[in-house]
């Protein structure tokens, strides 16, 4: 088993309570400054990461969930900026860490997998360089460490005749193997989280099962914690222990992915989860039953509606949700909604 | 079993595969992109063709409506064969052909030209197949909105102030302008986010059973076939696998990459028992497709006969045709 680094040199987290996190992510907020205005794409969204867990953060476009597991590695684009909250990693709050404390976290403790792994390669390096620099920068490996390393890792994430693909491009790898090479650099350095943003999203089914069985391999045997970030309900399904729902840039609910699915409180999450054709369910044709629908579409955050951002499409809502903000609140052990229907408290808004 | 609307017989696609030197290319080989595909449509059924990208699914959906010129092949489109029409070239001929066979293509962004109003991309199939009615444009206009659930003021507007949804409930309509009886919908809901999918979604369903439309409905997501389509064909490697009336295909399928394809689905239930087919591999590159059965290097069934003999389409079942020579057993209730 690989393991060049070990993280006993960390320091313990700091927070009191039972098990600390790995991360825990609270009132973050992330702003796009555009010439009409600010576009609050993350506005106060709170979930906490344990050591060795999957938590699957599933959403539409816009709702903020790519936004705020790039805010973790302090990769928010311009012209966002983070305008508030804590990310806390280990302990240590990287939203306030000097720019050299984060270059050597991430990649090293927090590694990202990217959506397109035809464009989160460099097109211009082999395989083998861009792998190896990670571990020469990190680890001040020799070259004929880091070498020896990433044929290691390109084995282990089934890359056959992986001598030989050290020496290719990307652009001679199939998006399938580029995936792969993708997760192999981001377990180098052996971190102890990593951020899965919709890592097979641009891939066929056949070789999404194939990656999604790698990933929940490599995370039993290296057992780091992973933030897996997508649309696709099938695949937190599968994923996740605990899944947290967001929509219009803050979360609705979270709880483990058993409840979920099987008894979910937001009337988003009911919503979203009605609204998917099932792939194991016959529809009688001829008189098809018309598939649940939400009404309108999700909101402009230049200008998010008041109260609970989910109101003017909710079949539950009533005169208070357009005034009051719902909090995230506990409703069972490990199952938190923000939703003032379903038990949450609320601040005027 | 009433006639068909569209059949399709043995409908071929190569490209030659060239290798340039200094005066001329040298063709070295060719890809079959599609090669001897076949099916047929009924009035009001779907059709759900699938598979994995670059199996050929889009590419015979445009062999069909000459957008591509097939290399072989007949298209019957209510008897009659519509492959000459096109290459006689003749034009009134070729727009009574196509006032039957329209085209929603798969990205709302780019298949509206963002200069025009809604109102105008609407009226162009109008201007084209309608010259004489004129005066009728404005009200045709007016019923396709509504048809398709935006508002009569909305002619005004342009493509970018819609959203995807919107946009692809205006792709739909352009294409419904002038009457036609099949759509070919080529992933008309992949770009959308999954709350608006379900609208669309069940826009289609609701036109169909009005208009009493045939869809062609192409898609890689297994679950909205699943729901949208009446019968379903799987390809690879720009081969017909197999096909089936949609629950057959979905409780029953024969051919191991069907089996495989419906397999890697995750379903969405955490802890869902599934028995998932891992295949191992991934689909060979089109220039150089296996010989015999293009599936058998990865089919886990595979006989020594599969890498010499490809195998024909042949019955399997009432309505179900496969072309494997080692299928699954027949009543096996395969758990998905």
């Amino acid at each position: 088993m690989p393991s060049t680094l070990v993280s006993a040199a960390d320091p313990p987290p700091a927070a009191a309570a039972p098990p600390a996190p790995l991360l825990r992510v609270e009132e973050l907020r992330v702003h796009f400054h555009t010439r009409d205005g600010v576009v609050r794409a993350v506005d106060g969204v709170d979930y906490a990461v344990a050591p060795g867990e999957t938590l699957g953060i599933v959403g539409e476009s816009g709702s903020g969930k790519t936004v705020s597991s790039l805010a973790t590695l302090g990769l928010v684009p311009p012209p966002a900026r983070t305008a508030g909250g804590r990310i806390l990693f280990e302990g240590e709050d990287l939203l306030r860490a000097p720019p050299r404390r984060m270059a050597s976290i991430r990649g090293r403790r927090i590694a990202m997998i990217f959506q397109n792994p035809a464009t989160s390669l460099n097109p211009i390096l082999s395989v083998g360089a861009q792998l190896g620099e990670i571990l020469t920068w990190h680890e001040k490996a020799s070259r004929r460490d880091a070498e020896a390393r990433v044929a290691e890792l390109l084995r282990l994430v089934g890359i056959t005749d992986a001598a030989a693909r050290l020496r290719q491009y990307p652009h001679e790898l199939s998006g399938g193997m580029k995936q792969r090479v993708g997760i192999a650099r981001a377990l180098l350095c052996n971190p102890a989280l990593v951020l899965a943003d919709e890592p097979t999203t641009a891939l066929d089914v056949t070789i999404q099962a194939q990656i999604l069985d790698l990933l929940a391999d490599l995370q039993s045997r290296f057992g780091m914690a992973m933030v897996l970030v997508t649309h696709d309900m099938g695949v937190v399904a599968r994923m996740a222990g605990r899944i947290t729902v967001m929509y219009a840039g803050r979360v609705c609910e979270t709880a483990d992915a058993r409840t979920i699915f099987a008894a979910p409180r937001h009337p988003y999450t009911r919503a979203l989860l009605e609204s998917m054709p099932r792939v194991d369910r016959a529809y009688a044709k001829g008189a098809r039953a018309p598939l649940p629908t939400i009404p309108g579409r999700p909101p402009n955050l230049l200008n998010p509606p008041s109260g609970c951002r989910f109101h003017d499409r909710c079949p539950e809502a009533v005169a208070e949700c357009r005034r009051v903000l719902p909090l995230e609140t506990e409703i069972a052990p490990g199952h938190t909604v923000s939703c003032i229907r379903h038990g949450s408290a609320g601040i005027p808004a | 079993m009433s006639a068909a609307l569209l059949e399709v017989d043995s409908l071929s696609k190569r490209y030659p595969v060239t290798r340039r030197r200094l005066f001329r290319a040298r063709r070295t080989g060719e890809i079959r992109a599609v090669d001897g595909v076949s099916f047929a449509i009924r009035e009001g059924e779907t059709l759900g063709l699938v598979g994995e990208s670059g199996c050929g699914k889009t590419t015979t959906a445009r062999a069909i409506l000459n957008l591509v010129e097939p290399s072989e092949g007949i298209v019957r489109f209510e008897g009659r064969d519509i492959v000459p029409v096109f290459r006689a070239g003749d034009r009134a001929e070729v727009l009574r052909v196509r006032r039957s066979l329209q085209y929603v293509f798969q990205d709302p962004w780019l298949s509206l030209n963002p200069r025009w109003t809604i109102g105008e991309t609407l009226k162009e199939p109008l201007r084209v197949h309608r010259p004489e009615a004129r005066a009728t444009w404005d009200a045709r206009v007016a019923e396709l909105l509504a048809m398709v659930g935006l508002e009569p003021h909305h002619a005004w507007r342009y493509p970018h102030e819609f959203s995807g949804g919107q946009r692809q409930r205006v792709g739909i309509a352009r294409a419904l302008a002038i009457e036609p009886k099949l759509l070919i919908l080529d992933e008309p809901v992949s770009s959308l986010d999954v709350s608006v999918r379900a609208q669309i979604l069940n826009l289609l369903v609701e036109l169909q059973d009005r208009l009493g439309l045939a869809y062609l409905y192409i898609s890689h997501d297994l679950a909205s076939v699943r729901y949208v389509s009446t019968h379903v064909a799987v390809m690879y490697l720009g081969k017909m696998v197999e096909i089936a009336p949609v629950d057959e295909l979905f409780a029953h399928p024969r051919h191991h990459y069907t089996r495989a394809l419906l397999s890697a689905i995750p379903v969405p239930e955490p802890g869902a028992a599934g028995t998932r087919m891992a295949l191992q591999g991934e689909v060979p590159s089109a220039t150089r497709r296996p010989s015999g059965c293009p599936f058998h290097p990865r089919c886990p069934a595979a006989l020594p006969v599969c890498a010499e003999v490809e195998p024909m389409l042949a019955g399997a079942g009432p309505d179900h045709r496969m072309a494997c020579h080692n299928p699954a057993p027949a009543r096996e209730e395969p758990s998905p």
